[in-house]
């Protein structure tokens, strides 16, 4: 607990640690968080979410920057995807942070994957609670470059940036499900290449078909050169008036919630069935009869639910 | 408990070749650990807080430049300051000369990695000298 302490004095180190620990399943860890909760809820949280090589660290770098003038403090986690087939990574978000290593109100930490698909790490929302109990104003979360599906950032931040690029594909691209659908604000990176107008208008036209009470602005950025930066602030400050003024920014994070409950919950029921060794022989055994056609899946799981988690009384099994 | 190595990869001092930084990065990350890679042209102070704020295992420096007489044992003088450096383990990399080698080690690098080196010795020596358990 007496990281705790420290980490809510704004202690680094404690952070640091505190973020791994997260990232091992540490029980102490949940522990901490769970003890200083009530000190959450206080930073801005922003995802910053793209396809790989938009710029989408360059403009991290910059917002932090400027968020810096304004003297808020800022927290700063960047997921890389973790290799599903050695469980290494490289970790290269950094490169283009390396000026705020030293600055006193910056925190900055790389995380892998480690197996989740998302673009996010099953830890993030741990160590955005970690950031927010250490006093950060803002936390800018970097997702992995992300493809169509990439969606787990909307669970964890207030607003979505959306970094684009020039030159990505047609305007049925901009029209498909998943990614496109998730941005509050858009941005086009690297706006001095060929084509930028015309991936602004294509993105535009799609925004014309959606509803709702907030209409994303899409602003053009040349992060690499700091051009473009104000006015996307801007763009993400009015994005945040909105939804305090509008309710929905309650109402996203009971959303965000509901989601981090169930969320937890599977793996604590996933982790009871599969954390023993007796429960696992007997899935093992169970299994052999599946495969046979002895038995039928959907029988089988709705026993093995109340043999290992439910009990014969109806309580939860410890 | 199990879980990856965090190493911290960087470049001290002013010098732009980091094709070898690159090469053992990839080697670790193969190896299964988590390689954070900071780029070029890094300061010991900046080396030293990026170490802490990622909460790694080894700090690997990578040095062309001659300068690593100076530099690498900065890197150690900042960590104990830090007082991370019962911590992290300190390796260096690179154009180094032989005779230099003691001298650095004195200083607490653990280990020096010359060109020729397999990665394999590398990753063998982290895996065996690590300063905390897993």
């Amino acid at each position: 607990m007496e990281l705790g302490k420290r980490l809510l004095e704004g202690d680094k180190r404690a952070a640091a640690r505190l973020i791994s620990m997260i990232e091992n399943d540490d029980p102490e860890a949940v522990a901490i968080l769970s003890a200083y909760f009530s000190h959450t809820g206080n930073a801005r949280v922003i995802g910053i979410t793209g396809p790989p090589g938009a710029g989408k660290s360059t403009l991290v770098d910059k917002l932090a920057k400027l968020l810096r003038k304004k003297d808020a403090k800022v927290g700063v986690l960047a997921v890389d995807p973790t290799s599903p087939f050695s469980g290494g990574s490289i970790l290269g978000d950094r490169i283009r942070m390396s000026d705020l290593n030293l600055d006193p109100g910056v925190f900055i930490r790389s995380m892998g994957t480690r197996g989740q698909l998302g673009g996010l790490s099953k830890s993030t929302l741990g160590a955005v609670k970690i950031l927010d109990i250490m006093g950060m104003d803002y936390i800018l979360i970097e997702t992995v470059g992300v493809g169509q599906s990439e969606v787990d950032i909307v669970k964890a931040a207030d607003s979505v940036l959306m970094v684009m690029v020039p030159g990505l594909g047609d305007d049925i691209q901009a029209l498909k499900a998943g990614i496109m659908e998730i941005g509050d604000v858009f941005v086009i990176n690297k706006a001095d290449r060929d084509g930028a107008d015309r991936t602004k208008t294509e993105i535009e036209m799609m925004l014309d078909f959606s509803h709702g009470d907030w209409r994303p602005p899409v602003s053009q950025a040349v992060a690499v050169n700091n051009i473009g930066i104000e006015e996307l602030t801007d763009n993400l400050d009015k994005h945040w008036s909105f939804m305090k003024d509008s309710g929905k920014l309650i109402e996203k994070r009971v959303n965000n919630s509901e989601l981090e409950i169930i969320d937890l919950t599977q793996s604590a029921i996933l982790k009871k069935m599969m954390g023993n060794d007796d429960n696992r022989n007997r899935i093992r055994e169970l299994a052999k009869k599946v495969a046979i056609r002895e038995r039928d899946p959907y029988s089988i799981s709705q026993m093995v639910l109340k043999e290992m988690i439910v009990g014969e009384e109806g309580g939860v099994k410890d | 408990m199990d879980r990856p190595i965090r190493v911290l990869v960087a470049k001290p001092g002013l010098d732009g070749h980091d094709r070898g930084a690159k090469v053992i990065a990839r080697a670790l990350r193969d190896a299964g650990m988590e390689v954070i890679y900071t780029g070029l042209r890094l300061t010991p102070d900046q080396i030293v807080q990026a170490a802490l704020q990622e909460d790694v295992d080894v700090v690997a420096l990578s040095i062309l430049s001659g300068a690593h007489g100076h530099l690498l044992p900065k890197v150690v003088d900042k960590l104990k300051e830090e007082g991370i450096y019962d911590e992290v383990l300190v390796l260096g990399g690179g154009v180094i000369p032989e005779d230099d080698i003691p001298e650095l080690k004195k200083a607490g690098v653990a280990e020096i990695f010359t060109p020729g080196t397999p990665t394999g010795v590398t990753i063998d020596f982290i895996k065996n000298n690590l300063k905390r358990s897993l």
